[in-house]
């Protein structure tokens, strides 16, 4: 595997074709709702009308009486977990939670939270037989607010909740299931140095992941109790394990294929109804299907976090950051568990401050619990952050570009959670922005230019790959993670790089847990990374091999073969001999049997990713409405294998963002029920209130990876909050702290600060 | 008591039983098996399930299956001529205008019915006729590019042929 | 549930009068079969009414009158040019209703009888004046659109009627209307306030005619004749203009609920409507050269 002379790979970096393309062009690409088998029963889910509430009595009989009912389940079904059998290796996690979380016990902690599951002949007797379970409630007071459930007074939603990283630990429960804390340099004496110290309140609403696909599954079991799985999801393996534990089953009595997955952002990273549909199909011996309404995926299954964030920075007159500070509560929803910790992590990791200290609560409250969603608990964190920065911008009246080049994290910063930046890109995506056409363009009335930065770890871990070498010299790649967004077409490009051959020879493939080693699930930002890591390995360890069976046909050692253009290659009595990929398949019989590797790795060294996002809006100031007329994502992508699907993933993170600081928002009555569980209300973007996304992939390439790859999947929907809300800060002339921006908001603060002026 | 339904699915005549309740989308996917159609929210906000029905684009999931009777529906399945693609289909993979995919059929059948009625539409055309069709995954940047220069390439063809 | 899709019109009457209240009227059925999916219950009998030529045809008459079809879809009356120029706000209303998938289905009569506060065309057919005919078992009545919607949901038609038909007046010259209405996003939003104005123009612009309606800001949708008085007798100017913004404002009614605050729907309606009727003014005054 060599770079052209130009520097140039023959394969990385071009743009073929994805290889499931034509299937999900036509209509032919098989989705978890789309599996079918011919005897399968249909599953329906109750859910609890309820936002708070004991359970005293449910009684399934009149429900089971109904012909057509094959097989129901309530909690009582699932086996117990107990409080030392939670955790595994003390990491979430937390499988009690989980169980509690897909058929409540005694407590109903949400409106949506699921209470018992059916199995009919068909959806309509299901829904059916839900309406004849008899339940008892006892309607608790309930509370959706982060900071309303922080209160001394508000209702408590688990009795054994005792607030964790307090000491001494405190003598009663609350809804504060953690406190963290962050500490680097001194804080008070930072501030203490600071010219200038800024404060302000930030809040967030929290948001669903919003991938179009509902989630559904199909789940057989034999009577032997061996158990098929059918969904789409972020990790087979993750499905897996996840039911394995959920049902006290050995691993290997599980095997979870993997469908196409319609959209994920994190919110595919656990499990709902994959345990119900086995417990069902178990009960009935019959396959069972069950898909999610919209609504109910929007009653019961992520969201992100909303926060209440409360940040200060201090600041030197010449624009150096020299302190920072920040209390970050996030909605964990019904159970514990928020990226608080990652929040207070990435708000200030793109600045060298000496000096920043950041609290992180972990609260509890009657929504569902969330779930990852694209750089969890980064977005908002960030939104204050970077909103802060803007504000020290414009009172010291510096470009903010600038003011961020002055702090900007370089090679060798420590960061505020410990290790020290090495390779980093961040300065060169600052400068892009500046020299960016976009940035110097002229702006008209009421409107309004806001920049934004954003950091992300990005993730390695446990990775698989099979390459085996097909008779007729094409070529498997075989992985275990489900591609999400072109990823498929990643594999193909390293594998065809290593073996120097054309692409469309490799056909890549992902597996069921069955046919491949383990692999973590697709979420951090890992799989081009770390699963690229595993099959550009296989694709090495492969090229050894043909080597090894060249040596062998022509009978000279090993090392004196190279490989070149998909060839083996050697001088034999001065003469240039050459085998083909091709022709070494076809004498594998001759030499030693089937050619193939197989690499499992936990991949290392995955290079931090960062962002600047430059975003112009439009402000009516008549009615608060802003629209988005440019945008521009700039990012360090390590190397873009495949550019287009790299582009893309900047293109819908920064929509997923700029939908997130506009519109996005959960509503709810007074009784703690879901007002907009639909499209409808719950407003992510449509096309039509976009502008093109530009994006500039700036390439510092990472250096512990073969082609200098670095995750991008999550980086880009972090700037997007901070770039919006500065942007209409900017236009209106006053300072936005509360997301969504929705027309009303704007408008009050513009008539608030109208009124100051007076 | 079912209904008997006969209809053309994709030019063909097709015959189906379900009950007067059962949309259009339901008989697709279950009765028929045409699941390329997909369902994303069941109450026609997010496209997904676009199909033509007598030459209007409509949402399935807000289609009564009983009213397909003697009526000519479109799928996704019927874009294609045989093995080669149609030029959306084509600049939908050319342009990497799908992610996850799962919106994908929605957005060919409605980008069809746009060009079918405006072969040189706009940039704003093409993202005022396509907010129907959610898409979460692209930021539809790549869609809006996919789906003009279809456009461009179809006039050229037609251009071509007539001269 | 029983499906039934008549042709004829006297047989809508009689299915609706034998399905005893149990029956229902279904045009698109973007708003019914939503409901339906959202649990609401069904009906015995549900007529489709798009087999019957009078519910589907958009007529001309000779004075200039328009009759529209109860169950024509919005994407056939924004392609009707002679209908979207005589009416440009009634047409800009329809079609801003949900998405081309929706438009390839919604009417103007299941706009009207779902009797939603928030319903994109009703404002603008009030305003323009616009008549119902009705038909039942009982026999056939006109109504103006103004007095259909009762209360949020409810129209004042009995279990066996149904609309045929919207009847448009003929117009002046130099007459125009025009519809504004406030969402979030761009497309695909239920108002969280409409402004509908008709209006004629002398030769001189002075307004001598002029209805305002409003959506999403009361109970039903509401005309207020006030507003109307300002811009009366006036050429629209800003001080005008001003005014009427206020008293727009000063007539609503809303709730909070969801989509708006009371606050922020009372402010943004005056604004709406004065721009709408800046809209209509310009309308009028190139008609008349
Ligand atoms: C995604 C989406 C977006 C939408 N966006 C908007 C929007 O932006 N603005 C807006 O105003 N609405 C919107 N709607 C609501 C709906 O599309 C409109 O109200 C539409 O005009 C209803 O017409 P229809 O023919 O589909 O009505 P139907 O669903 O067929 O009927 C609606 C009601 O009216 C009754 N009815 C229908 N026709 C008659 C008749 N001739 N006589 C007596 N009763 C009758 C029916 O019995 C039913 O109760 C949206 C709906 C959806 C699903
Ligand atoms: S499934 Fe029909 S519009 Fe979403
Ligand atoms: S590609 Fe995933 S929703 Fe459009």
């Amino acid at each position: 595997m060599s770079r052209s002379p130009n520097g140039s790979w023959r394969s990385v970096g071009t743009r073929p074709v994805r290889p499931d393309g034509i299937d999900k062009v036509t209509g032919r690409a098989v989705f978890s709702a789309d599996f079918n088998l011919p005897d399968a029963l249909q599953g329906a889910v109750l859910r609890s009308p309820f936002a708070h509430a004991r359970i005293l009595r449910m009684d399934t009989a009149r429900a089971l009486a109904l012909p057509g009912v094959k097989a129901i389940i309530t909690a009582s079904d699932l086996p117990e977990i107990t409080e030392d059998q939670a955790l595994i290796n003390g990491q979430p996690p937390d499988f009690r939670d989980m169980s509690a979380n897909i058929l409540a016990r005694t407590k109903v902690l949400y409106e949506g939270h699921a209470l018992a599951a059916v199995a009919a002949v068909d959806a309509k007797t299901a829904e059916q037989a839900l309406a004849l379970i008899d339940v008892e409630y006892e309607v608790l007071p309930h509370v959706i607010d982060v900071q309303q459930a922080m209160a001394p007074d508000a209702p408590v939603l688990h009795d054994s909740l005792i607030t964790q990283g307090i000491t001494p630990a405190p003598s009663r429960p609350s809804n504060i299931a953690s406190r963290h804390e962050q500490v680097h340099g001194d804080v008070e004496q930072g501030f203490a140095q600071a010219d200038i110290i800024l404060t302000e309140e930030f809040t967030t609403q929290p948001v669903h992941q919003g991938y179009i696909e509902p989630h559904a599954c199909m789940a057989r079991v034999a009577s032997d109790g061996q158990t098929d799985i059918w969904c789409s999801s972020q990790g087979q393996f993750m499905v897996r394990a996840y039911c394995a534990r959920l049902l006290d089953m050995p691993l290997s009595r599980i095997r979870v294929t993997p469908l196409e997955i319609g959209g994920g952002f994190g919110g595919k990273t656990t499990v709902y109804l994959e345990p119900l549909a086995v417990l069902l199909a178990r009960r009935s011996g019959r396959p069972v299907k069950i898909q999610m309404s919209r609504a109910d995926v929007f009653r019961a299954t992520g969201p992100a976090s909303g926060s209440y964030i409360s940040m200060k920075i201090g600041a030197l007159n010449d624009g150096t950051l020299v302190a920072a500070q920040g209390i970050l509560c996030y909605q964990a929803g019904a159970f514990p568990g928020s990226p608080v910790r990652l929040g207070c992590m990435t708000a200030f990791a793109p600045y060298d401050i000496a000096n920043v200290k950041m609290i992180g609560y972990d609260v509890v409250v009657n929504r569902p619990k969330s779930a990852a969603y694209r750089a969890p608990g980064a977005p908002m964190a960030s939104f204050a952050a970077e909103s802060l920065i803007d504000m020290l911008a414009q009172r010291l009246g510096m470009d903010p570009l600038e003011l961020r080049i002055r702090n900007a994290a370089r090679d060798g910063t420590r960061t505020a959670y410990g290790p020290r930046f090495k390779e980093i890109g961040y300065l060169q995506t600052l400068q892009a922005a500046q020299a960016h056409p976009h940035y110097s363009a002229p702006l008209g009335q009421h409107q309004g230019r806001g920049v934004a930065s954003g950091f992300w770890f990005n993730m390695g871990g446990q990775s698989s790959a099979a390459l085996t070498l097909n008779e007729d010299g094409t070529v498997m790649v075989t992985t275990a993670n489900p591609d999400i967004g072109g990823s498929r077409a990643s594999m193909a490009l390293m594998a065809a790089e290593v073996l120097e051959i054309d692409v469309d020879r490799v056909r890549p493939e992902i597996a069921d847990t069955s046919s491949i080693a383990y692999s973590d699930l697709t979420g951090g930002s890992r799989v081009t990374f770390a699963v690229g890591m595993a099959v550009t390995q296989a694709a090495t360890e492969l090229v050894a091999s043909l080597q090894q069976r060249a040596a062998t046909l022509w009978d000279i050692p090993v090392d004196q073969i190279d490989w070149r253009e998909g060839c083996a290659v050697a001088s034999i009595d001065g003469k240039q001999e050459i085998l083909s990929l091709s022709s070494l398949a076809a004498q594998a019989g001759k030499t030693g049997g089937p050619i193939a590797a197989h690499v499992s790795i936990n991949a290392q060294g995955a290079g931090p990713g960062f962002g600047t996002h430059i975003c112009d809006v439009e402000v009516d100031p008549d009615t608060g409405r802003v629209t988005v007329l440019r945008y521009t994502a700039i990012q360090d992508v390590g190397t873009a294998v495949h550019p287009s699907y790299v582009e893309g993933q900047l293109q819908g993170g920064a929509v997923q963002g700029i939908g997130w600081a506009l519109n996005e928002a959960y509503q709810y009555d007074d009784n703690g029920a879901q007002l907009n569980p639909g499209f409808l209300d719950y407003r992510v973007p449509v096309a039509s209130d976009l502008p093109m996304i530009d994006t500039v992939l700036v390439e510092v390439p990472n250096p512990r990876h073969p082609f200098g790859v670095r995750g991008v999947g999550e980086v880009p929907i972090i700037p997007p909050l901070g770039a919006v809300a500065n942007a209409v800060s900017r236009a209106t002339g006053t300072r936005h702290v509360d997301l969504p921006m929705s027309p009303p908001v704007v408008l009050r603060a513009i008539q608030r600060a109208a009124r100051r002026r007076r | 008591m079912k209904q008997h339904i006969c209809t053309h699915i994709n030019g063909e005549a097709t015959e189906f039983l379900c009950d007067a309740a059962d949309t259009l989308l339901q008989v697709l996917r279950d009765n028929l098996r045409l699941t390329g159609t997909k369902e994303g929210c069941g109450t026609g906000d997010c496209g997904a399930c676009s199909v033509m029905l007598n030459d209007r684009l409509v949402c399935s999931c807000l289609v009564l299956a009983v009213e397909a009777q003697h009526s000519q529906i479109e799928t996704v399945e019927g874009l294609a001529n045989g093995d080669s693609l149609h030029p959306l289909q084509q600049a939908f993979l050319d342009h990497a205008a799908l992610q996850c995919g799962i919106c994908t059929p929605g957005l060919l059948v409605a980008a069809k019915a746009l060009l079918d009625h405006n072969p040189s539409p706009s940039e704003s055309e093409v993202r005022f006729w396509i907010a129907g069709n959610l898409c979460r995954c692209t930021g539809y940047d790549k869609i809006v590019r996919a789906i003009l220069a279809a456009a461009d390439n179809m006039r050229t063809t037609h251009d071509g042929a007539q001269s | 549930m029983q499906y039934q899709a008549p042709t004829d019109l006297a047989d809508v009457a009689a299915l609706l009068a034998s399905a005893d209240g149990k029956g229902r009227v279904m045009a698109g059925g973007t708003d019914l079969l939503a409901r339906f999916a959202a649990g609401m219950p069904k009906p015995d009998v549900l007529v489709d009414i798009k087999h019957i030529a009078e519910l589907m045809d958009i007529e001309q008459a000779s004075d200039g009158s328009f009759t529209v079809g109860a169950a024509v879809c919005g994407a056939a009356i924004s392609e009707h040019a002679a209908l979207c120029s005589a009416w440009p706000g009634v047409t800009e209303a329809m079609d801003l209703i949900g998405s081309v998938q929706i438009q390839g289905r919604a009417s103007l009569g299941g706009n009207l009888c779902n009797a939603s506060p928030a319903a994109d065309a009703v404002p603008a057919l009030i305003a323009a004046g616009a008549i119902c005919r009705i038909l039942g078992s009982q026999g056939e009545r006109q109504v103006s659109v103004a007095d259909i919607i009762c209360s949020p949901g409810k129209t004042c038609l009995d279990s066996d009627e149904f609309v045929v038909s919207l009847y448009l007046p003929p117009r002046p010259p130099r007459s125009a209307d025009a519809y504004l209405r406030l969402i979030p996003r761009s497309e695909m939003d239920i108002a969280v306030a409409g402004a509908a104005v008709n209006l004629t123009l002398d030769s001189a612009d002075v307004v001598v005619a002029a209805t305002i309606a409003l959506g999403a800001v009361s109970p039903v949708p509401l005309l207020v004749p006030r507003a109307a008085d300002v811009i009366l007798g006036s050429k629209l100017e800003a001080d005008v203009m001003t005014r009427f913004k206020s008293v727009v404002s000063a007539s609503c009614r809303p709730i909070n609920d969801k989509r708006g605050t009371i606050d922020y729907r009372n402010h943004v309606a005056g604004v709406l409507a004065a721009r709408a009727a800046l809209i209509a003014g310009k309308r009028a005054a190139r008609e008349g050269l």
